[in-house]
């Protein structure tokens, strides 16, 4: 038996094929070398994101929650829920909280879950991959297993927002968290300090309002740059995906030179743990990580 | 005036402060606010264009009974969903789920701004990801490319090329998706009837047409 099990939550942008499926090829690989057993929710669906507020409204929101709470409860009973992507987290553990707070919106809830043949009894507790692994497992666990510190690389570990706020990871204050620079660490990376940790990309306007997003994203890039940085690492699809893949947009728009890796927190501890690229998901990279590559081929 | 308006104008006449607490998803946290404009300094889109009244100016004006400016304002519509203004606010009011909140209601009375581009997303957003339960991300980026009409959406397409093949190389982006294949769930028609009921039972909770 696994030493730890979870009911896990990957999200619409986790799956194969979607803009973050090589964030799901490396955590699996990374659970795989901690000895944690992630097992999907049956038939989970989309958590509504922060974006869908204006037409969703409140409560098909938090039933939308509510369902993916009921399967879980159902099929893996006793388990935490893992989510590895910001938005899928926040919105759950919003939903969470607030079904519990309020007796009516939880029984309106249960009579919208009836129609699709499910109730809640109670809402498993609700984690970020992130959380599972310095709550759950702690640093020194997350070292045991490096063959391969990634020694001499510097890194900006780019918090942004939604693992940050408003929930954020226990113990960590909202303007310098400190987890990702010690994931970092932990697996011999050096995590160098810079301004914009916490700025936020944009999130879903950098679709409705680019030029504001990519303003947004110069910023986070250049004082990374600035602070010697050879790449971005994150615990966020969305953030990966707009600090990423704006950055060829936004050198035209503003004459920069732009190139910088982006990475995912388990892309790194699946090379240090000594995994391939392809199982670090290297591959999955627009602006491709020739440093890590060629340190995963060593 | 569209016939949600005119009902609900009618029903709160002057008093708008407790229409936006009934009507507007946290409402009741607008009275709460003391103006000192930390949500203000806090915000990540301040300072840009379209960006009319921050937070603190816009819960004064709620108190101030301009209902009009303020429900057809394009302010709450700038908000990324950051959480800055909410984690910081010395009083604690949740000011993102505010903002949210009226934005929503503003929509639904038909006085958002006509077609404001993050509504727009989130019409498109929603639609999307509960059709199937689960998001297409390809059909998703067809129609927010293609809101303006098909040249301008052809247009975008062209200027987008190098970010879409990047993600296609990177087997980050399924072309196939635009088919209709890729993720969905299983239990299609429960999500549909849960849905519908959820809609049903906030507009009865909130004394209004069931929309949408």
């Amino acid at each position: 038996m696994a030493r730890k099990e979870y009911a896990f939550y990957p999200g619409c942008s986790s799956q194969k094929g979607a803009s973050a499926s090589n964030y799901l090829t490396s955590v699996e690989s990374m659970c795989k070398t901690l000895d944690i057993k992630i097992t999907e929710i049956p038939d989970w669906n989309c958590c509504g994101a922060s974006i869908s507020y204006a037409e969703a409204g409140e409560l098909p929101r938090h039933v939308m929650n509510a369902r993916n709470f009921a399967l879980a409860e159902q099929h893996l009973p006793g388990q935490d829920i893992v989510a590895t992507c910001a938005a899928c987290w926040l919105g759950a553990r919003e939903s969470k909280e607030r079904l519990e707070h309020n007796s009516v919106l939880m029984a309106d809830t249960q009579e919208a879950l009836k129609e699709a043949g499910l109730q809640i009894k109670a809402i498993p507790e609700i984690k970020h991959m992130v959380e599972v692994l310095i709550e759950d497992l702690g640093y020194d666990e997350l070292k045991k297993p490096v063959k391969k510190p990634l020694e001499g690389m510097k890194f900006a570990g780019y918090v942004g927002c939604q693992t940050n706020r408003p929930f954020g990871i226990h113990g960590e204050s909202f303007e310098n968290p400190v987890y990702l620079d010690k994931l970092i660490e932990t697996v011999g990376g050096e995590a160098v300090p810079y301004d914009q940790k916490v700025t936020c990309c944009g999130g879903a306007l950098a679709f409705s309002e680019p030029d504001k997003a990519q303003a947004q994203i110069k910023d986070i890039i250049e004082s990374a740059y600035d602070n010697g940085a050879e790449m971005l690492v994150t615990p966020c699809p969305l953030c990966q995906a707009n600090t990423e893949i704006y950055q060829s947009q936004i050198n035209k728009k503003y004459g920069t030179k732009f190139n910088m890796p982006v990475l995912y927190y388990s892309q790194l501890m699946v090379l240090a743990y000594g995994g391939t690229a392809k199982e670090a998901g290297l591959d999955g990279n627009v602006i491709r990580a020739r440093k890590l590559e060629e340190f995963a081929a060593k | 005036m569209s016939n949600a308006n005119q009902a609900m104008a009618a029903r709160y006449k002057n008093n708008f402060l407790k229409e936006i607490e009934e009507q507007a998803e946290m409402g009741e946290w607008v009275k709460m606010c003391m103006q000192c404009g930390v949500c203000s300094g806090s915000c990540p889109t301040n300072f840009h264009s379209g960006w009319e009244h921050p937070p603190q100016e816009i819960f004064m004006m709620i108190r101030a009974g301009k209902r009009e400016e303020v429900l057809t304002s394009p302010s709450m519509w700038m908000c990324t969903s950051c959480y800055n203004c909410y984690v910081r606010c010395p009083r604690k009011l949740p000011i993102t789920h505010i903002m949210h909140g009226i934005a929503e209601y503003a929509y639904r009375l038909g006085l958002a701004p006509k077609m404001q581009p993050t509504l727009h997303l989130s019409q498109t957003f929603w639609r999307n990801c509960t059709k199937t339960g689960r998001v297409n991300e390809v059909k998703l980026t067809q129609a927010l490319y293609f809101k303006d009409g098909f040249m301008a959406g052809i247009k975008k397409g062209l200027e987008m090329k190098d970010v879409a093949l990047g993600l296609i190389k990177a087997k980050r982006l399924n072309i196939l998706e635009a088919l209709g294949f890729g993720h969905k769930c299983k239990d299609q028609q429960g999500i549909q009837k849960m849905l519908a009921k959820a809609r049903e039972l906030e507009a009865k909770r909130k004394n209004r047409q069931v929309t949408a």
